[in-house]
């Protein structure tokens, strides 16, 4: 209890307090989070229970009856009869998923490199940081199309969509790791001559329990900067590479796998089974942003 | 009394040349520096030994060669005996150690600021994985601090108060050696001689050996039993406090001595030091204070002089006999 009183008073607290846009930011996120976490309570229908499609629902416009059953859809149905709100909420479901996982995978790969790099410097920096650079120089959606068609490859063909939200994890993560190693390198360049890294040193700490009790603590802030921001990074890969195909699969379908499927409809005039996914992708990715925006500015002591 | 700590011709030699791409590119040759340079001393059990020198002379690197934090180019550091960087009984390396501690210069930086006070003080016995209970307690109070700072973070401290906790922090291992790395000259006067005060009283207390590493000579003055002057990386004068401060043989002693503030020098005025303290990778030939030697001949110019017996000193100057006039 007495932590979370110290919690609310922090200074990280009151910037938040003072930030209406991080406030709003923060509850459209919260919002969007729960809303995928209880999809299967909220979701009017499961668009992946064949028995609860029906058809004759087909292209139902939003908000109006069905010509042919009479249902009403809030966002309108797709060519299979399946309700556009509980596609969004399910897809979520896999965007943010896929996400989150990617992100922290790349942390801890990212964060661990990096400390390795910064603290025990010589030959092994310069491989890590070396691998680091030259990955730099192509797009890290290449970089993810790549380890996805590697994968593809590798799994045979009746497992593929097993592992295809799995492959797209490590491909995201292994493209975004490189942030992270960067920044911690660079904290912990700094932080490993400072005196209580001695301190440490000369009573005999080994190099591990250095890294991980005494600098991991002073590099985390902006680990968690980037964190938040690769988030939202991570969340438009997905879409991008669910969008070219090479995502999640059609029968686990992510924002960007429904808005692949919705842009076939643009200009037979369904125009609903693409806006309200991309809409909530674009809410999504920005209300991110703009969160890890604001915690940049808070952790950093210069523009206090 | 016995020998706690032996330094024999003291050597380390830092690689300061630029990477081999640009040497190959600019085709020059590996630039080495010689911090420390065939340095020797001896500190006795229960005793200060100060060790005073200009900023560069390589007084913190020795003091970080002693705790172990950095291995000698050349020559060695025995404490009880037992030379850190060559003994292969891990037993014995790990019993020295924890006879070490250090105290450093920054009170800001050696405290690690995501870390409670309790657990930075513990820290030395709990990584032997030794009984911790009331401890920090007792230690916070051991150094003029109450039991109840031990629940707080670092940040919430003043710079003499981080100093207390890192002398707590330094004493909770119950070391026989600990190395004072500067430790005032980043305190407010006022508080320096708290800080100093308390130092010399634990000394009293638990029959401490320091090392005592400054640039401020009436801190030195004030603390040390013994004194070494340091120039350039050697060791040219070596005396007992009174001895030292009262008869300087060395020319650099005698130029450092009349510099310091004199509290009766009212309206005296103190003769800057001549010249800057030369490049270390380039050193002068023969004496490395020859060029900035008010009395220098030309023997000195080519003969390194070593360090040798004068009366109760210890000098390496060629004109050692000759300069007090």
């Amino acid at each position: 209890m007495s932590a979370l009183i110290l919690a609310w008073h922090s200074d990280v607290a009151w910037s938040f307090r003072r930030s209406p846009v991080a406030v709003v930011s923060l509850m459209v996120v919260l919002i969007l989070v729960l809303a995928a976490v209880f999809a299967p309570l909220i979701a009017p229908y499961n668009p992946f229970d064949p028995a609860s499609l029906n058809l004759m629902n087909g292209f139902s416009k939003p908000m109006e009856p069905n010509a042919f059953t009479g249902d009403t859809f809030w966002l309108g149905t797709d060519d299979q009869g399946r309700d556009v709100f509980s596609t969004i909420l399910y897809g979520m479901r896999i965007s943010l998923f896929v996400g989150f996982t990617a992100v922290l995978f790349a942390l801890v790969l990212g964060v661990t490199l990096g400390l390795v790099a910064g603290y025990v410097g010589g030959w092994t920096e310069t491989i890590i940081m070396r691998i680091a650079d030259v990955q730099l120089t192509f797009p890290a959606i290449l970089v993810a199309m790549l380890i996805f068609g590697i994968a593809k490859g590798v799994t045979p063909v009746e497992h593929r969509d097993e592992v295809a939200i799995w492959v797209l994890i490590i491909a995201i993560g292994l493209s975004d790791w490189v942030q992270f190693a960067r920044v911690v390198r660079g904290a912990t360049l700094v932080e490993r001559n400072k005196e209580y890294v001695m301190a440490a040193k000369l009573i005999g700490r080994k190099p591990g329990a250095i890294m991980l009790r005494h600098i991991l603590p002073n590099v985390l802030s902006p680990v968690l900067v980037i964190a938040t921001i690769s988030l939202a990074l991570a969340i438009i890969a997905e879409a991008t590479l669910s969008f070219l195909g090479v995502g999640a699969p059609p029968t686990q379908p992510s924002l960007g796998t429904l808005i692949r499927i919705g842009q076939g409809f643009l200009f037979s005039g369904e125009w609903w089974i693409i806006l309200f996914p991309a809409v909530t992708l674009l809410v999504l990715a920005l209300s991110v942003n703009l969160l890890g925006d604001w915690l940049r500015d808070a952790l950093n002591p210069k523009l206090r | 009394m016995s020998i706690l700590v032996a330094v024999r011709n003291l050597t380390r030699i830092f690689d300061v040349s630029k990477p081999w791409l640009n040497r190959l590119i600019e085709r020059r040759d590996k630039a080495l520096l010689t911090a420390v340079n065939k340095v020797d001393f001896e500190i006795e059990e229960r005793t200060v030994y100060g060790l005073v020198g200009e900023s560069g002379s390589g007084k913190s690197t020795i003091g970080k060669i002693i705790v172990g934090l950095l291995p000698p180019s050349a020559g060695a550091v025995e404490i009880e005996g037992v030379d850190l960087y060559r003994e292969e009984d891990d037993a014995k390396v790990d019993a020295v150690r924890s006879d070490i501690q250090m105290i450093f210069q920054d009170p800001y930086a050696s405290l690690n600021p995501r870390w409670k006070v309790a657990s930075i003080i513990t820290e030395p016995v709990a990584a032997r994985g030794g009984d911790t209970t009331d401890m920090a307690e007792k230690l916070l109070e051991q150094v003029g601090l109450s039991a109840r700072d031990a629940g707080k973070y670092p940040h919430e401290f003043s710079g003499g108060q981080r100093q207390r906790i890192c002398i707590a922090r330094a004493l909770a291992s119950e070391p026989r050696l600990i190395v004072c790395d500067e430790p005032t000259s980043a305190l407010d006067v006022s508080v320096q001689a708290q800080v100093l005060n308390l130092m010399s009283d634990l000394q009293d207390e638990f029959g401490l050996t320091y090392l005592f590493i400054s640039h401020d000579l009436t801190v030195v003055r004030h603390m040390a039993d013994k004194v070494g002057v340091l120039y350039l990386g050697q060791l040219v004068e070596e005396a007992d406090r009174d001895t030292l401060f009262d008869a300087p043989l060395h020319p650099y002693t005698q130029m450092l001595l009349e510099a310091a503030p004199k509290l009766d020098g009212f309206g005296r005025e103190a003769t800057p030091p001549e010249g800057e303290i030369p490049d270390p990778i380039n050193p002068p030939s023969g004496c490395v204070f020859h060029p900035r030697c008010p009395i220098a001949v030309e023997r000195c110019k080519v003969d390194p002089p070593e360090l040798r017996g004068v009366g109760k000193t210890r000098v390496a100057c060629h004109l050692a006999e000759t300069s007090r006039d």
